[in-house]
């Protein structure tokens, strides 16, 4: 009996190493890797390089715009571009984060980029002409005073006002509000029968243009500490509670849309806010609907925007860092910018480019105007959470305590960016 | 002649079975294996998780999810939460709706049988994304079920935007209390990091929604389970039953459902595992909202990994999850147990230790009882 134990004992032990041994291969190649790539030299790979580049698309136009620029430099450079379009970017990113071939370059959400680069993910570089970008970009990709790439292009918050309602509210140009008195005034107008005067999505990513406005963040400048109970912040959604209370501003879910640009399309909203890509939906989906875009109008601290950005992100575990680097220069030309924008509507994050674009989309100034003043996304890490929680909790703004809110959220900040 | 040795065969049978247990190792051990260590350590989610840079931190993720108080702790206990309510609400009822369907199609004289069986196993048959966005349109907020329940005037919620819990909205019909300001003795104590105003919500409005659509698909399936067990019912003994004079109820109380206690007890451990574990329709229709209400434990654990980046806290969730899972399916076998077939057991078991416990006169008497029948 003992005899027969041992002999079963035998084959397992060998068939659990090797099973041990092959999962323990996986790990071998990348172990010696260091976070923070930016005290790194590149890496270049010797002779023809082959990269390849992950892209969230946001349709046939931009997957077929970046093909075509990245096989233009392949073919002058002499190296190979393969253009993958990810279905679920975060998670096949941390696929291949984790499996330690990452793609080389990828797009990258600002609010990521803390995140990632504390994870040792990136490699820290800057493109041409770095100064050129637009400062707040520049500031929107910083963590730890590195930059850590190169703004791709960028979004800003406007105010679209539907022109019929407009004007059978008896509202002209005159009107248009500049200040947060006026824009709560005019929605008031504007909010009869099953209209609301203005309509946006839940969440931080709206209503922190309130706070923006008002001269107050989530976050210190530093992104150390939540100043989520400031004054300021406080001022900023008490705006819009008292609005949304009132009746004159709505959430999208409760006029039965998923987005504000939806309620505007259905024309349950006389005013949104959104960014530049409601052009796309509008014309897909709501040609009919005639719409004026202003800029958002300015809080008790000047004009305050929130500004969504991309960049071009460089794998700390990619083994043509040099290659990559060289692919973005070429990307990021003033020139290939304005072709992006006509490609697939998105702003160029250069100035060098921004008269072109001005001149060639008169009617997307007001969303140029914002990248003068606008505000990036929360950028520090392991805030993904605590975003979430905020946001959770602002859906339920109309009867919330904000100073009870608030203080929930500087807890759950305090405790995330102390560690 | 040399294959008969004892000694080749077991070779050659390691041999047949090694495929086997290399593909089991490869895709299911080492990569469980992997999670609990990733779950006990502080991996970031770069490069591999059994480098040197990763370090064991013990408990550190399960105390963060279990003992600390913060957001970690908070959103799973909200994700318990809501799935404590979604099994309360599913299970009994896909068991009772699939048990009554089966027992509809097992009528020999009904017309269109094999079309009913296919009507109602076909959403089991449908990917759930599908169904998911197709319930996303019905439950919109002017989609179709609100305009029918319009035709009787009742004026339908906005579905998978309504957080509000339906006991907090019962509470409020029948003025328990008031929505908008929760009595203090319900907000005041909090266990977990939850008041009890939290605890006792009820599932909202959007949860009730996907728990609808969950059990209108699941249902088919244990319908087939049910058909089956309801197959191997002879009919004698319900022609016995009714001689005796059991009216329908009493043969389907005391003849149907006794024969198919090993049925339900299937279906009814699927369902707890298949519900403990949701997913999909979070990930597709809501992703945890409104105010995450829809949150459940198997959406934050993707969401700790992917959207957070906290690989060990995603690890940790999936096996608490996993420890529930078992303790509840483990619990709940032990409820519905044949109460009749465990005390036989019980007394067999008995019988066998008093006779290991004075062995030889037994075996004696045995083999010369043997001895003499023979």
């Amino acid at each position: 009996m003992k005899n027969q134990k041992n002999r079963l004992a035998a084959p397992f032990a060998v068939g659990l190493a090797s099973i041990l041994a092959l999962t323990a291969c996986g790990g071998d190649g990348f172990e010696d890797q260091d976070a923070g790539g930016d005290a790194e030299e590149a890496t270049s790979a010797e002779g023809e390089a082959s990269l390849v580049m992950l892209i969230a698309s946001s349709g046939e136009a931009e997957t077929a715009a970046v093909e075509e620029a990245a096989a233009e430099w392949a073919e002058a450079s002499g190296n190979e571009v393969e253009v993958r379009v990810a279905a679920d970017m975060n998670q096949e990113l941390a696929q291949g984060f984790a499996g330690g071939n990452p793609p080389d370059i990828f797009y990258l959400d600002a609010a990521q980029v803390a995140q990632q680069a504390s994870d040792g993910n990136l490699h820290a570089y800057e493109a041409q002409d770095n100064e050129d970008y637009f400062p707040a970009l520049q500031e929107a990709f910083t963590y730890e005073d590195t930059q850590w790439c190169a703004p791709k292009d960028f979004s800003t918050l406007g105010l679209q006002i539907n022109t019929e309602k407009w004007e059978a509210a008896g509202l002209t140009d005159e009107d248009i509000p500049t200040t947060y008195e006026e824009l709560a005034e005019v929605a008031e107008t504007l909010t009869e029968g099953d209209t609301t005067g203005l309509v946006f999505s839940p969440g931080v990513d709206r209503v922190g243009a309130f706070v923006v406005g008002n001269g107050g963040w989530w976050l210190n400048e530093d992104a150390t500490e939540p100043t989520g109970t400031s004054e300021e912040v406080l001022a900023g959604l008490e705006y819009a509670k008292e609005n949304i209370a009132e009746g004159s501003f709505a959430y999208a879910g409760d006029v039965d849309a998923g987005w504000g640009g939806e309620a505007f399309g259905t024309e349950r909203a006389a005013m949104t806010i959104e960014g530049n890509w409601i052009r796309g939906a509008m014309s897909n989906d709501y040609p009919d609907v005639d719409y004026t875009v202003a800029e958002l109008p300015e809080g008790s601290a000047g004009p305050g925007t929130l500004l969504f950005s991309q960049c071009w992100g460089i794998a700390a575990d990619s083994e043509a860092q040099t290659q990559a680097v060289d692919l973005v220069n070429h990307l990021s030309t003033p020139e290939q910018q304005l072709e992006f924008a006509e490609a697939f509507g998105v702003m160029p994050s250069r100035q060098a480019a921004t008269e072109d674009y001005s001149s060639a989309f008169p009617e997307d100034a007001p969303f140029i105007a914002g990248g003068d003043y606008g505000r990036g996304p929360v950028n520090a890490p392991d805030m993904t959470q605590v975003v979430a929680d905020l946001n959770s909790q602002l859906e339920g703004i109309a009867t919330a305590d904000l100073q009870q809110m608030m203080e929930s959220f500087d807890s759950n900040a305090s405790a995330v960016l102390e560690q | 002649m040399k294959s008969r040795d004892p000694q080749r065969q077991q070779g050659a049978g390691w041999l047949f079975v090694s495929p086997a247990i290399l593909v089991l190792g490869v895709f299911l051990v080492a990569p469980i294996g992997m999670a609990l260590w990733v779950s006990l350590s502080d991996w970031s989610g770069s490069g591999s998780p059994i480098s040197r840079d990763v370090n064991f931190i013990g408990t550190e993720n399960y105390n963060a999810l279990l003992a600390d108080p913060g957001l970690a702790r908070q959103d799973l206990m909200i994700s318990f939460r809501n799935t404590f309510y979604y099994v309360l609400g599913v299970v009994p009822l896909q068991t009772i709706l699939a048990l009554s369907l089966a027992v509809l199609l097992n009528n020999r004289f009904l017309k269109g049988r094999t079309f009913f069986r296919t009507a109602f196993y076909f959403p089991s048959v449908v990917s759930s994304v599908a169904i998911s966005l197709l319930f996303l349109f019905l439950f919109a907020g002017s989609g179709a079920i609100n305009n029918v329940l319009g035709w009787f005037g009742v004026n339908g919620p906005n579905w998978f935007q309504d957080s509000r819990g339906l006991i907090h909205i019962f509470g409020d019909a029948v003025g328990l209390w008031s929505l908008a300001s929760p009595p203090s003795w319900m907000t005041e104590p909090s266990v977990m990091g939850l008041s009890f105003w939290e605890w006792f919500s009820g599932p909202s409005v959007a949860l009730s929604a996907i728990m609808m659509q969950v059990i209108w698909t699941t249902a088919g399936t244990f319908m087939l389970l049910f058909l089956a067990g309801l197959q191997d019912l002879p009919v004698e003994v319900e022609e016995a039953a009714m001689v005796d004079g059991a009216n329908k109820w009493q043969r389907f109380m005391n003849v149907t459902v006794p024969h198919l206690r090993p049925t339900i007890l299937l279906v009814v451990t699927l369902g707890f595992i298949g519900t403990w574990q949701v997913f999909d329709q979070m990930y597709v229709m809501t992703q945890g909202g409104p105010a995450k209400t829809t949150l459940t434990p198997a959406y934050l654990s993707y969401q700790a990994a992917f959207t957070n980046g906290d690989w060990g806290q995603g690890a940790a969730i999936a096996f608490i999850l996993f420890a529930i899972i078992f303790i509840l399916t483990t619990t709940q076998r032990w409820l519905m147990r044949d109460k009749d077939a465990s005390a036989q057991k019980r007394a067999d078991r008995g019988v066998r230790r008093r006779q290991r416990r004075r062995p030889t006169p037994v075996i004696v008497e045995e083999t010369q009882r043997k001895a003499q029948s023979s």
